[in-house]
């Protein structure tokens, strides 16, 4: 028997999409990496729908792939139908989203992660954590193995403590047919880190053999498909559709009648789920004058009969689920692969990380992904991105990096996650970012690249595709400002515009309503012969443009409270002049700078002036003190 | 200086003083000063006498004392102007108003100037403290006014426009971040339009009122009007306990509007005696009066109409609030017959019934002011908010087509306005707004 224990700069624990990309991001620094999973096949598993993408999580995705994050190419080498969401809208509220055949996805993330020289994949059972001096020293085990490490990322999803429901049954169980995991918890809490504990379902699986498609809707993807990653040139995969099917009167019925014997009805369950991802009980029970749902039915891959019957989550017994689904058009006699369930797991509040995700009383840990009250794929890998940078920088001795709420989503994510904490599945929207006019899909890249490729991040490939693209970009700008109408000239080219004697840009006149870039390069020719990629950023600076000195504007605010930094021993409690419940959030919050303060929840410009004092007052009696100590 | 808007304020108390003080603080700080005083730049910390004029109409609003104060030794670190104004509210008002049209101005939130000085490391310790605990109870009483319900009115009005942005925004919201998960959201968008509209009218009507109940904050208009003759001056001296206005026996004395400012029964007016009104006059300098003193009648909160038993009867022009009938001394029969009950006889001369006028007047303001406590925009800034708000609204109704994230984005930027009155606006608030009313998930 080995007695060697084997030494790493990181250990990431779980191998799903926290995992993998945290895994990915910290061997990309050239961090020696370990990723420990029970099964190396089960690598980018999608436990649940078998989708990437959408509002606000297509934007994640863009971010992670601008630096340099797996997630955005895996989805495009599985990717069988690609939508890009609110394409009637403007582009800052365009996401892109792809259904994924999950073989596929496996196997690509199985590779990507494979071509990572300082990554290692190691199956075992995660057992505990090796805490030396205060501090995380490694991993334990369930064989007994040590392995040392000065940094752990936990990205163990739905594994604390995890109960799966269905009906009055209940299974320990971290996904369906997984043991959980109660090690963690009990470290948890005896460090005293605050936990609570969430649900969410998924719906039964269905043989799509069993479908009689004929009757059903049909939605098709687009044509061509919009890629995730900047680096995707074209999608090779091949593209099915979906169907839609609706809930019935005898749908509602049954379950209305079955309501009873719902898990979450019957108070087995008594933790909070999601409100945007109800359960099909939740919506017949709280939305009563609706009288049918949609039904996405979503292949789960090109030669895998199994479908994932998108909107239908439930814990209702199996034979329920069986008699409801087949009240369903097309589903008549349909055969279930696997009825649904709610699970029930522990998370740790994300106001024990900082903005680095590490956990703030034990250094040298990490979380990321549902352990920190998140839902979703796409939140889990930006999470994991972050942790696995920070955990690599950490065990090479370098300071945290993080990223704001005017960088991108993932900023908004993190910092909402550790300034606010959860009171459900935390998933991304865009309307959670208030600069969602500059924090655009499309420019991701440009936000994030350059401050990726700074960390070492992003690889040389992508950081000289990113310098060309960023360049034809900038100078397509330069040539639209350039060009130019007055007024009269304008009018007599067929523009509407106010007669007013000023000169107009092609990327104002783009940008004014009912024009348009085509329209506009019509009067230009020279504008017709850009690359898409220039004409996509033209449209969208050319319609923001009356928002961006304002956002920007704003940002420059949020960036000089974000200078100022608040001493992390302040004492809250014992400021003067701030209100109980403030002082007692602010204790809770520990916000680093003035602008995260300015953030907790409740705060009022007079609590905000009470905690700069409260810093100029430290600041002042700090120094004093420290050098009355050394001429002691 | 980092990029950021410029800010003003009043900077002494508010109300009536013998000078009142205001602050700009900012990059654009000088631009305003050229602006308001044309002309080549202030000599850097010298107080100069100067004439301000309004930056579009160009009229004078003010003759006072400017000081330029080029940063960054300067309170707040920025560049700064500072206007000694005489202390009227009217004055206060116009130059703030002016300062509002400059471009990147914007009145300054509570503290600001503080919290300027603060991040750019100007003040010391102990000014900080004394500072933030003033902040304390000015912005409490801010919150107040639009939490609680005690006040009634203004925070009743406040919450509903915040619930009425807030219902919107979630409706656009949810057509930006649900349309692919619940079929109802595009048709429920169809709600927006008309509900701005009528949130518009709602601002609009509120900040046509809040004229006058500004005016009530900062002192009442009070002006005694009637015929010649009627002991309209001699009413005056005796309300002011000084010989403010010149009396004689001889209609007409009083040519010009005499103003003063005074304390009635506890409340503060601003009171005007005016010429004698009459149809028929040889001097035209009289008839100067004549116009001056129907302007004040028509202008007046509290108009008092006085006449006497040896003047002409001569009909108000508009519904007198107080209607006096001096020297009854001259009448044989002490059993006078009022017409209404607002009437009070009195006799400037041997002092009857005057206590029981300085009553009425003073209860009339009493009740005033209660209003003007409970009503709505009462303050400049709220009016400010109100205002930006209905130009926002505007701009939402003008353009056609207009991309949904946009109309948010200017949906935000109201509610941020009208945060000010009502607290914040958080975007979880939103969200909850739209997961009960929309069944979000596929």
């Amino acid at each position: 028997m080995s007695s060697v224990v084997r030494k790493f700069d990181v250990i990431v624990v779980g191998g799903g999409h926290a995992g993998s990309e945290a895994a990915a991001a910290a061997a990309r620094l050239g961090a020696r990496t370990a990723l420990v999973t029970h099964q190396r096949a089960t690598i980018g598993e999608m436990s649940c729908n078998p989708a990437i993408g959408g509002l606000g999580k297509g934007h994640l995705v863009r971010e992670i792939d601008a630096l340099d994050g797996v997630m955005g190419r895996v989805a495009d080498a599985a990717g069988i139908q690609f939508r890009l969401l609110n394409r009637s809208k403007g582009p800052a509220v365009r996401g892109p989203r792809a259904q994924a055949d999950r073989k596929l996805y496996r196997e690509a993330m199985q590779a990507a992660l494979a071509e990572q020289t300082s990554l290692h994949i190691i199956e075992a059972a995660a057992e505990g954590l090796v805490i030396e001096n205060g501090r995380v020293a490694g991993l334990v085990c369930e064989s007994g193995e040590t392995i040392n490490a000065p940094s752990v990322v936990l990205t163990t999803g739905t594994f604390l403590n995890g109960v799966i429901h269905m009906g009055d049954t209940q299974t320990p169980a971290g996904r369906y047919g997984e043991p959980p995991s109660h090690g963690f918890t009990r470290q948890f809490q005896s460090l005293g880190l605050a936990l609570g504990r969430l649900k969410t379902g998924t719906p039964a699986r269905l043989d799509g053999r069993t479908i009689n498609w004929s009757v059903l809707d049909v939605q098709h993807g687009d044509v061509p498909p919009v890629p995730f990653s900047f680096l995707t040139e074209r999608i090779t995969t091949p593209q099915v559709p979906c169907y839609i099917t609706q809930t019935t009167a005898v749908t509602h019925r049954l379950i209305a009648e079955n309501l009873h014997r719902s898990a979450m009805y019957s108070g087995q369950i008594s933790s909070v789920g999601p409100r945007y991802c109800p359960s099909i009980e939740d919506k017949i029970h709280r939305f009563k004058d609706k009288s049918s749902h949609q039904v996405f039915l979503e292949p789960e891959g090109l030669d895998d009969p199994t479908v994932y019957p998108n909107g239908i989550s439930t814990s209702l017994p199996a034979e329920i689920q069986e008699q409801f689904i087949r009240s369903m058009p097309g589903l008549s006699d349909v055969v279930i692969l696997r009825p649904g369930y709610a699970i029930e797991y522990d998370y740790v509040d994300p106001r024990e990380l900082d903005h680095s995700l590490a956990v703030k009383r034990l250094p040298g840990l990490f979380l990321a992904g549902q352990i920190n009250g998140t839902t979703g794929y796409e939140e889990a890998a930006a999470q994991g991105l972050i942790a696995g940078l920070n955990a690599a920088r950490q065990a090479a001795g370098q300071v945290a990096v993080t990223f704001d709420r005017a960088e991108g989503y993932l900023g908004v994510m993190v910092d909402d996650l550790v300034l606010r904490g959860v009171s459900e599945p935390y998933r991304m929207f865009t309307s959670r970012a208030e600069y969602r006019l500059t924090l655009r899909a499309d420019n991701a890249d440009r936000r994030l690249t350059s401050k990726g490729e700074e960390l070492g991040l992003v690889g040389r490939g992508r950081a000289d595709a990113f310098r060309r693209k960023a360049e034809a970009i900038s100078s397509a700008i330069e040539l639209a400002s350039s060009l130019s109408l007055t007024s009269a000239q304008a009018a007599k080219a067929g523009f509407k515009v106010n007669q007013d004697g000023l000169r107009r840009s092609a990327l104002d006149l783009t940008g004014m309503a009912g024009v348009g870039f085509a329209r506009v390069a019509e009067h230009w020719p020279e504008l017709r012969e850009l690359p898409p990629v220039a004409i996509e950023a033209i449209e969208a600076e050319a319609l923001y443009a009356g928002y961006m000195t304002r956002q920007t504007a704003e940002i420059a605010i949020l960036r000089q409270e974000e200078d100022v930094s608040i001493p992390p021993g302040i004492d809250y409690l014992a400021v003067p002049s701030l209100s109980m419940e403030l002082r007692l959030k602010l204790d809770r919050a520990r916000p680093a700078t003035l602008a995260q303060a300015a953030r907790v929840e409740g705060m009022t410009p007079a609590g905000l002036a009470a905690v700069l004092s409260e810093i100029r007052l430290q600041a002042q009696v700090r120094p004093q003190a420290e050098s009355q100590g050394t001429a002691a | 200086m980092s990029f950021r808007d410029t800010i003003y304020a009043l900077s002494s108390g508010p109300g009536r003083a013998g000078i009142a003080v205001v602050r700009v603080s900012g990059n654009s700080a000088g631009a305003a000063l050229d602006q308001l005083i044309p002309g080549p730049r202030f000599v850097p910390r010298k107080l100069t006498v100067a004439s301000l004029r309004h930056p579009v109409r160009g009229d004078v609003l003010d003759r006072g004392m400017v000081v330029w104060l080029p940063g960054p030794a300067t309170a707040t670190g920025e560049d700064m102007a500072e206007f000694h104004l005489h202390g009227s509210s009217a004055v206060v008002a116009s130059v703030l108003s002016a300062l509002g049209e400059l471009q990147g101005m914007r009145m300054a939130v509570a503290g600001e100037f503080t919290r300027r000085a603060f991040a750019n490391g100007k003040m010391d310790l102990i000014e900080v403290e004394g500072v933030a605990d003033l902040l304390v109870a000015d912005t409490e009483a801010q919150r107040r006014l639009a939490m609680r319900q005690l006040t009634g009115e203004a925070s009743r009005v406040y919450e509903q426009w915040r619930g009425d942005v807030l219902g919107c925004l979630s409706l656009i919201e949810a057509a930006i971040d649900f349309s692919e998960e619940d079929d109802e959201v595009d048709r429920a968008l169809l709600l927006v339009r008309p509900r701005i509209d009528s949130l518009t009218k709602q601002l609009r009507e509120t900040l046509e009122k809040s004229a006058l109940s500004g005016l009530l904050r900062l002192g009442t208009k009070v002006v005694i009007a009637g015929p010649p003759n009627a002991g309209k001056s001699s009413l005056l001296n005796w309300l002011a306990q000084r010989e403010v206005a010149l009396v004689s026996p001889q209609a007409g004395t009083t040519r010009d509007v005499v103003e003063t400012r005074l304390v009635i029964d506890g409340a503060a007016v601003m009171i005007s005696d005016t010429a004698g009104l009459r149809y028929t006059y040889s001097d035209p300098v009289e008839g100067l009066g004549i116009a001056r003193a129907r302007a004040e009648v028509s202008a007046a909160d509290l108009l008092i109409w006085v006449t006497s038993p040896d003047t002409e009867q001569l009909l108000p022009e508009r519904v007198p609030d107080i209607l006096v009938l001096n020297k009854i001394d001259l009448l044989k029969d002490r059993s006078i017959r009022l017409r209404n009950e607002t009437d009070i006889a009195v006799s400037v001369r041997t002092g009857d019934g005057l206590e029981e006028l300085r009553h009425r007047i003073g209860s009339i303001m009493r009740a005033q002011s209660e209003i003007a406590e409970d009503g709505i925009a009462v303050r400049e800034r709220h009016k400010q908010s109100i205002s930006e708000s209905i130009r926002m609204l505007n701009d939402i109704q003008c353009t056609e087509n207009m991309a949904l994230e946009v109309m948010a984005e200017k949906m935000r930027s109201i509610a941020k306005c009208l945060a000010s009155l009502t607290g914040q606006v958080d975007s979880e608030d939103v969200l909850g707004h739209i997961f009960s009313t929309f069944c979000i998930g596929k």
